[in-house]
């Protein structure tokens, strides 16, 4: 009785005009740039699933009907005779509003200034937060946090404009390794990872935690409590693997 | 414990059996036990009338029926006198012996329990003479002021599940979808998608499983709105049939499973769907073999996660699936990856009541009532009745239903009965928060899904906020725009913070401190808003505020231009005064909460605008009309 919906066929789209092959289902924006186009993205990346949050990779699709829509790319999945249109008028009209309010959360960020900078957009309409963080609630660190690291120590609380990325109760959170992968895909750069005396922080998370030295080299090179969740969670290698850092393995 | 139905002709055994016991002449009351009417104290009037007749032994006499929502909430506690069908308003528990002797046993009419038109002056003797229901056309509200909402029986002895019957002996479940296809029934929770189109889908999507949720929402979240709920309390097995006949029309043969999601703030409507779907269970309408054929259903209720963007589909599911309630893109529909990333069919509450009605009463007779021709196409009109809230400053609030096309001012004039207090008409909200304002030029537009979206705003689930000239637009978008800034998930950006910079623009400008290009701001925001949000609450939130720029810049220019409210709602806008009618009578002075108003006896008073917070108290206890607002 079903018929089967064709996810993961092979199909063929337009860019611009330009045909293209993907197949059905595809991520357009990860599809676009493999094909060389540039789409301006911060909660976007290609080890976690899409989310949608920063409305910045926006594009125009022009259906098999002809109906226009302005949508995000990201989450978007290519579908066969879509024609692609990147920076239509509208798009760039909505592209910089839509940084317009990404500087007011995060104003002192120099990789937004810098972003918004190249699309011509400066602050001065819009107050700053004057609370601002500079965090841009993208979402990333808890995706790869969660998808990828599998800790789960953070999480979106609270909802609306009280909305913000913490631990549970604020507190530190003992499943948190820190790894710092969190760290490494903050757009903004505002969580941060400071090592000294032996210790690595994840600074807005509040978690500490001791680091392990190499045998070979005697620096320190990663939290011992991430290197003991790992010998856990792969089972059955030798415990002497853990004592060096990964060249010297 | 009832017997369990196995098969078609059982149920109508049943029903006949109930018909032929039940005496239509034999009397009654029927008292509303709608929210609105127990907050008038409906619940102590039931009380005293079944002790009042348990006084009179009255037992085998009379029947006391306790009902969901009559719908003229402004007159409550209401009570109807069957089988005259007397119709009171206003009832207490001290008017009890009265009808019983007068009313009930006298077959006389009590006159100073009935309704008086504030208009014309007349009397309503019935139900049908009150201008608020003689303008309706109740077809999903029809036996909400007959059944008692937790008796299947009472359902199915005037005519209950008997669309069900029918379906399930005689129709394939295409037939069923082609119906409902056919008939144009279109969404009425908000988005007014054609229901056979999405059925459709949801039925040939791949379900290598069988397995298809078919969800009725019922987190009915808008402020004001009450029309799912008075269904789900009032007739929640219509809803329920509804549903039974979707899973079969969508997902038979194959494994349907039903959820109907709840708003949390509607304990009433849980309990009674909850004891609706036990007694379906006992009587094999719900569950294994539904009346024994091979069709297997049932239905299990999920309370809301008590968040408002939560009555979006992709945000439901995610809550029925225990994640927070945040929506996602729908470029993949739900029917096709819904709940679980199965097949999904979600539906309103309404849309689903709906469906038993089509069956039973035939696709010609739901596409004579409306607007458009959906002969071709099941968008080409809005057909059927829609229920509204009507709530603000009208005469007549309550629950009204019409048929689609009825006009704004036919609703709000003829079943409202106009503006309270003799005030003009300003402006109306329809579909909730997230609708527009239209203003009284668009009085006679008529009600459908089409135009009220080309005028700015939209059907929504039905809400309609009726407002008067002493009403601030700037003030109303305003309110609208914090609503939803608090409401939002703020998953995405331009909701979340497009919708905060809004509210602060507008606060300003209410704050007397606009600026020159704070229009085009604001535009250009919203329009950001509308376009590139992620769900349906992000891309309607700017509905209030462009709504109202677009019929009322004027008021947002004095805001801006002139620093005034032309409505004199906007405090840092105003000012209080005293004018020489003054009779130095020290009320006000006595009343101020600041102590800003001084003056001796017999002399003229005056205001200390530093000291004023512009709280209003004075002009309230003023009998001279002394004080101005300016």
């Amino acid at each position: 009785m079903s018929e089967q919906h064709p996810f993961g066929a092979p199909v063929t789209f337009q860019v611009e005009g330009r045909p293209y092959e993907a197949h059905y289902g595809d991520g357009l924006l990860e599809t676009l740039r493999k094909y060389g186009y540039e789409v301006p993205s911060l909660c976007h990346h290609e080890a976690v699933s899409p989310y949608g949050a920063c409305r910045l990779c926006l594009v125009e699709v022009v259906d098999k009907r002809g109906r226009r829509k302005i949508t995000t790319s990201c989450n978007f999945p290519v579908q066969p005779g879509i024609d692609v249109r990147l920076d239509t008028p509208d798009v760039v009209r909505h592209r910089r509003v839509v940084l317009e309010l990404l500087l007011a959360m995060a104003p002192r960020s120099p990789e937004l200034q810098a972003l918004a900078a190249e699309h011509g957009v400066t602050t001065g309409r819009l107050e700053p937060d004057e609370t601002a963080e500079d965090c841009i609630l993208c979402g990333l660190c808890e995706r790869v946090c969660r998808e990828v690291v599998g800790a789960n120590a953070i999480a979106m609380s609270a909802r609306g404009t009280a909305k913000k990325m913490t631990t549970p109760y604020d507190a530190e959170n003992p499943a948190c390794i820190a790894c710092g992968a969190c760290v490494y895909v903050c757009p903004t750069k505002c969580i941060g990872l400071e090592e000294a005396d032996g210790q690595r922080t994840i600074v807005r998370w509040g978690r500490t935690l001791p680091l392990a030295v190499c045998e070979q080299t005697g620096r320190a090179f990663t939290p011992r409590f991430l290197l003991e969740h790992y010998a856990q969670e792969l089972g059955g290698l030798d415990e002497k693997v853990f004592r060096k850092a990964p060249p010297y393995r | 414990m009832r017997a369990r139905l196995t098969s078609p002709q059982a149920l109508e055994k049943l029903r006949a059996e109930l018909t032929a016991r039940r005496d239509p002449k034999k009397p009654a009351l029927s008292v509303c036990a709608g929210t609105g009417c127990v907050a008038y104290g409906a619940l102590k009037l039931a009380d005293a009338v079944r002790e009042e007749v348990r006084k009179r032994g009255l037992e085998d006499r009379l029947e006391v029926r306790i009902n969901g929502c009559h719908g003229f909430c402004e007159r409550g506690p209401l009570v109807l006198c069957h089988p005259h069908g007397f119709f009171y308003q206003r009832v207490q528990p001290s008017d009890v012996g009265e009808i019983l002797e007068q009313s009930t046993l006298g077959g006389k009419p009590i006159e100073r329990l009935q309704y008086v038109d504030p208009v014309t002056g007349a009397r309503a003797v019935r139900q049908e003479d009150v201008g608020f229901y003689k303008h309706q056309m109740r077809v999903l509200l029809e036996y909400n002021g007959w059944i008692d909402p937790t008796s299947i029986e009472d359902y199915i002895a005037v005519g209950g599940y008997a669309a069900l019957a029918k379906a399930l002996s005689t129709m394939k479940p295409e037939e069923v979808l082609d119906a409902i296809y056919r008939s144009g029934l279109r969404g009425r929770g908000g988005g007014g998608f054609p229901a056979g189109v999405k059925w459709k889908e949801c039925r040939h999507a791949p379900a290598p499983d069988g397995v298809r949720y078919i969800i009725a929402n019922g987190d009915e979240g808008d402020p004001g709105a009450f029309m799912d709920r008075s269904l789900m309390e009032g007739n929640p097995h219509l809803v329920i049939e509804g549903m039974i006949l979707g899973a079969y029309a969508i997902a038979h043969p194959g494994h349907p499973v039903g959820y109907i999601y709840v708003r949390n703030e509607y304990p009433l409507a849980v309990e009674r769907l909850g004891l609706a779907l036990q007694t379906a269970r006992e009587l094999g309408l719900l569950g294994e073999q539904i009346l024994g054929t091979d069709f297997s259903f049932d239905i299990q209720i999920n309370r809301g996660g008590g968040a408002f963007v939560c009555g979006e589909s992709t945000a439901l599911m995610a809550s029925i699936e225990g994640f927070v309630g945040e929506p996602r893109a729908k470029h993949i529909h739900t029917a096709v990856q819904g709940l679980y990333n199965k097949p999904t069919n979600l539906n309103n509450v309404e849309t689903w009541a709906n469906v038993p009605l089509i069956l039973a009463r035939g696709v010609d007779w739901f596409t004579s009532i409306g607007t458009g021709d959906v002969s071709r196409d099941p968008w080409g009109g809005s057909k059927g009745t829609k229920i509204f809230a009507l709530v603000g400053k009208v005469n007549n609030t309550g629950l009204v239903e019409v048929p689609m096309g009825k006009t704004l001012r036919e609703i709000i004039f003829d079943i409202g009965g106009g503006i309270r207090d003799g005030k003009q008409f300003k402006a109306v909200q329809t579909g909730g928060p997230s609708g527009g304002c239209l203003p009284a030029s668009h009085l006679d537009m008529p009600v459908d899904f089409d135009r009220l979206t080309e005028a700015g705003s939209m059907m929504g689930s039905g809400g309609m906020i009726v407002m008067d000239d002493s009403t601030c637009m700037v003030d109303v978008a305003r309110y609208f725009l914090h609503f939803l800034a608090d409401e939002s998930c703020g998953k995405c950006v331009t909701c979340r913070e497009g919708l905060k910079h809004l509210c602060r623009i507008v606060d300003r400008i209410c704050a007397g401190q606009g600026r020159e290009g704070d229009l085009e701001l604001l535009d250009e925001i919203s329009l950001t808003v509308e376009k590139a949000s992620l769900c349906a609450l992000g891309q309607t939130a700017p509905n209030p505020l462009r709504s109202t720029m677009r019929y009322f810049q004027d008021e947002y220019v004095a805001h801006i231009r002139d620093r005034k409210c032309p409505a004199k709602v906007c405090k840092a806008l105003i000012t209080f005064g005293i004018n020489d009618k003054c009779t130095g009578c020290m009320v006000c002075a006595r009343n101020c909460p600041t102590g800003a108003i001084t003056g001796e006896r017999k002399k003229l008073h005056v205001i200390d605008q530093q000291k004023c917070i512009k709280c209003g108290v004075c002009q309230e206890v003023c009998k001279f009309d002394a004080v101005d607002v300016a």
